[in-house]
């Protein structure tokens, strides 16, 4: 919708499509914020300084150019939303208010009470509505996009899309097309993503030759309250206000908790990490957690859950401190967990890899805003913003940058898509009419064969199996020969997928061959993500592989690496320049990312992903070791 | 019959908007922490009614399921509400799904809201602003202001103070307590406030705030316990006054 609200703005015409109304889609669920360095408390915050935070938090694998960028527009961003009347908390003066945040010093957040994504969204939601009384903006809502139409030199010329009431299927032309939708949490069956968010719109520009990269980055957030229809965020917050992580000893243990004897609970956390028990990072409660389900079998019940405990402080302290999450937590569940204990468990989160996009920057590490090939996917005509990009968060992305670099790229591609179609040689009105007429009648086939489609299994069945495949062999902790179960249950998954039966084959609002089409999406997609895997032999941010981790020594300081650079420059570093055993560390680091420091791409062969690598931009900040502790 | 192992839903369903209504009735295995999302996505994996009949999965609208969306609204056992926090375990047996009565029925639980959308834009529910372009900080806003004004914009545009409103019908043109209230949060707002008589002159006409009968169930059922009656109320008076100001000054 920043896209859209741009391009108007230029005076171009934009149709925006979309499953739902618009002012429905998923990025309500953000929570925390949008990040921006404006230093308003003296802390000496600035753009270089998130760009940093930013690129390390992501493991190095970020085009740093983007980043900086990004982080440099994030001030006028903010500004801008502000403008545009969004709720933003404010200081006793009445300027915005910020606060502090996950992988940062630095008071860089700015929110909306506790749903700053919906804020945001309606923001731009009624600029686009603004738009749409004038009459430059078409919605096609309820529809869904199917694929991009190319013409005979593979350029995009617009889109077939299908009217989810009608069932009908047809073309719209375009100077270009751009996809602004969102990550591919349903391929993961139950995360905190929203039912749209199903990846069908960028698998379907894979499928049509498009690169899609870094796709087994896929970040999981430690603490999600599980249900049987999504998984819902629990807040950091509550880890942060003492509560406590902890199973039962004995497996299946299906008692009441409060009757489960202090000794007989395992505080895993706490034994494990003494010195910051509950309270370790993200990504090692996350595996700790996976470990006590999966390998010891601990979970609540047998079930994947374990408990996180606050019931040992006075409800009073938790209604002043925590009553908003904790308010959650009982709408959806019934229980109130100053009572009980909370059930939680990780859950998917966020997709930092998505469709391969390009860039242009500007020689002086920013990028250049007028260039046709910001965003632009590998199919000329055909872009993409937001979650469904893969540019911005490397291995790994930072709380409250995902709201930013979603509008920061909307905003951003507007005046090279103006350039774009000014660059054009021939016009989309010069297009031959049976592109179109191909394109509509191919769909129409494919969408009726799904209708047809007379097996005996189940697609949402299939769908919640996927899921399943995912969740127990692709998530945290990732084993070479589990990925390579996973790919042969995949492989599985697809034969059957032709035994489908639609459960419906009535002809008005139908979701079935919709819901059909985009699980076949989701299998290929489910390729790209664990075949990306299994290939990448390293630990990288989200992606962990014990087997190939480098093992850092404890008292490892990160300096250490830029005062081993400088060192290399005049000749071999001796072991003992360095603590014992850091410089074979430091060795193994600099070998590691020569092979691994690299963007994955995915491209569709023969009903495969062939995956190769492509160098990744860090002319602005050499990558050092990350500190985890 | 349903006991505490199972659970029994009693659908309304109806194929397309000008044909018959027919009621479904389904019984799942009950499994923790159901909400009344969930039922529906088991009924999609086995569509199979109480009496052992195939039939199509129920239809239905939803998104997010965090309540922040405003799509799987319906009526629940004769209450307008979110079907995602509707917790199965707090409802009585059977569970009544219906379709919101007050707009065009698109198909069983899905009902097409085009109407409150198209009312956003009768009553421009925007703030204008000169351009993207970077022109630096926007309006000083101090924060009881601020709270005030974030409490109405967490409308999500779901329905339900429509659906229970007695003035608001398929067949006029009433626009509702939550068109009032997003008139009553962009005129709050120091920008929004400059496009303020436009947006009153809206809601003079008929369907306007007007005709608005007082009956106050709209913030009962609100789920995000949006202040609509006042908002009713304040944008009733600042409407006086502009049809004041119309009448001698123009």
């Amino acid at each position: 919708m920043a896209a859209t609200m741009k391009l108007c703005e230029d005076k171009a015409k934009v149709t925006l499509v979309s499953y739902q109304p618009v002012k429905r889609s998923h990025s309500v669920c953000a929570q925390g914020g949008i990040n921006a360095a404006i230093d308003t408390k003296g802390e000496g915050d600035s753009p270089e300084s998130h760009f940093y935070d930013t690129v390390k938090g992501g493991d190095f694998l970020a085009h740093q150019p983007l980043v900086r960028d990004m982080c440099y527009q994030a001030p006028a961003i903010i500004h801008l939303m502000d403008r545009l009347g969004v709720a933003f908390n404010r200081t006793p003066e009445g300027h915005l208010e910020f606060r502090r945040f996950g992988g940062t010093l630095y008071s860089r957040t700015a929110f909306a009470g506790s749903t700053t994504g919906q804020q945001l969204l309606y923001a731009l939601d009624e600029q686009v509505r603004r738009y749409e009384s004038e009459g430059q903006v078409k919605k096609l809502e309820w529809h869904e996009y199917l694929s991009a139409v190319l013409d005979s030199e593979g350029i995009c010329r617009g889109a077939v899309l299908h009217d989810l009431r009608s069932g009908e299927i047809f073309t719209v032309k375009g100077d270009a097309v751009v996809l602004a939708t969102g990550g591919p949490a349903q391929v993961y069956g139950k995360t905190t993503g929203s039912t749209v968010c199903n990846g069908a719109a960028t698998t379907s520009a894979y499928l049509q030759g498009a690169k899609y990269a870094n796709g087994e980055f896929i970040q999981v957030h430690p603490t999600a309250i599980p249900g049987q229809d999504k998984l819902r965020l629990m807040s950091e917050s509550a880890r942060g206000e003492g509560g406590r992580i902890w199973v039962s000893r004995k497996q299946n243990d299906n008692r009441d908790p409060l009757n489960i004897p202090e000794e007989e609970r395992y505080y895993f956390l706490e034994e494990n990490h003494p010195r910051f028990g509950n309270l370790v990072p993200r990504d090692v409660a996350s595996r700790e957690i996976h470990d006590i389900v999966y390998n010891q079998k601990l979970g609540i019940g047998g079930q994947p859950m374990v408990y996180l405990d606050l019931t040992h402080h006075s409800e009073g302290f938790l209604e002043h401190r925590l009553g908003g999450i904790l308010d959650i937590y009982t709408k959806f569940t019934g229980d109130d967990p100053k009572k009980v204990p909370m059930k939680i468990f990780p859950a998917v989160h966020y997709s930092m890899g998505g469709i391969w996009t390009d860039y242009e920057d500007d020689g002086n590490g920013l990028i250049d805003h007028k260039s046709p090939r910001n965003q632009m996917t590998s199919i000329p005509g055909l872009y993409a913003a937001g979650e469904c990009d893969y540019q911005f968060h490397g291995a790994n992305r930072l709380g409250a940058n995902s709201l930013l670099s979603c509008i920061y790229t909307g905003l951003m591609m507007g005046p090279g898509l103006i350039q774009y179609s000014r660059n054009l040689t021939s016009h989309v009105e010069e297009v031959s009419s049976t592109v179109f007429d191909q394109a509509r009648d191919q769909w129409r086939g494919r969408m009726q064969a799904f209708k047809q489609m007379n097996g005996r299994e189940n697609p949402y069945i299939l769908h919640q199996e996927l899921g399943e495949i995912m969740l127990a062999n692709v998530l945290i902790v990732r084993e070479n020969s589990r990925l390579a179960k996973a790919l042969t249950q995949i492989d599985d998954l697809e034969i059957r997928f032709k035994d489908l039966q639609c459960p419906d084959t009535t002809h008005w609002s139908n979701p079935a061959p919709s819901m059909i089409q985009q699980l076949h999406c989701q299998i290929q997609l489910a390729k790209i993500i664990t075949k990306g895997a299994l290939i990448r032999n390293e630990f990288r941010g989200a992606h962990y592989k014990p087997e190939f981790d480098l093992n850092q020594p404890e008292d490892f300081d990160p300096h250490e690496y830029v005062e081993y650079n400088e060192k290399r420059q005049y000749g071999e570093i001796r072991e003992d320049e360095f603590p014992p055993g850091h410089t074979s560390y430091m060795k193994r680091y600099e070998e590691c990312n020569e092979k691994w420091l690299k963007t994955t791409i995915a491209e569709y062969q023969n009903n495969q992903p062939e995956i190769s690598f492509e160098e990744v931009n860090t002319s602005l900040v050499q990558p050092r070791p990350r500190k985890y502790d | 019959m349903p006991d505490d192992k199972t659970i029994h839903l009693k659908i309304k369903r109806q194929d397309q908007p000008d044909g018959k209504s027919y009621w479904e009735e389904f019984e799942l295995p009950r499994k923790p922490r159901a909400n009344v999302i969930s039922c529906l996505m088991d009924i999609q994996m086995h569509p199979i009614t109480r009496e052992g009949k195939e039939v199509t999965p129920v239809v239905w609208e939803c998104n997010c399921l965090e309540e922040v969306c405003g799509a799987c609204t319906m009526v629940i056992n004769g209450k307008v509400r979110q079907a995602c926090t509707a917790l199965v375990d707090a409802l009585p047996q059977p569970i009544v799904l219906e379709p919101m009565s007050k707009f065009p029925l698109v198909r069983d639980l899905h009902v097409d809201r085009s109407r409150m959308f198209e009312n956003l834009k009768k009553v421009k529910a925007w703030i204008h602003i000169d351009g993207t372009y970077d022109i630096g900080e926007g309006p000083v806003i101090p924060e009881k202001q601020r709270a005030k004004a974030y409490l109405l914009s967490e409308c999500m545009t779901c329905g339900c103070c429509l659906e229970a409103c007695p003035q608001f019908a398929k067949d006029n043109d009433f626009m509702g307590a939550s068109t009032f209230s997003q008139v009553r949060l962009f005129n709050m707002h120091p920008t929004g406030a400059m496009e303020q008589e436009e947006r009153l002159d809206a809601i003079m006409g008929e369907g306007g705030i007007a005709d608005c009968g007082n009956a106050q169930v709209c913030v009962e059922v609100c789920p995000k316990k949006i202040p609509l009656t006042e908002s009713i109320a304040e944008i009733g008076r600042e409407t006086t006054l502009q049809l004041l100001k119309n009448l001698f000054l123009k």
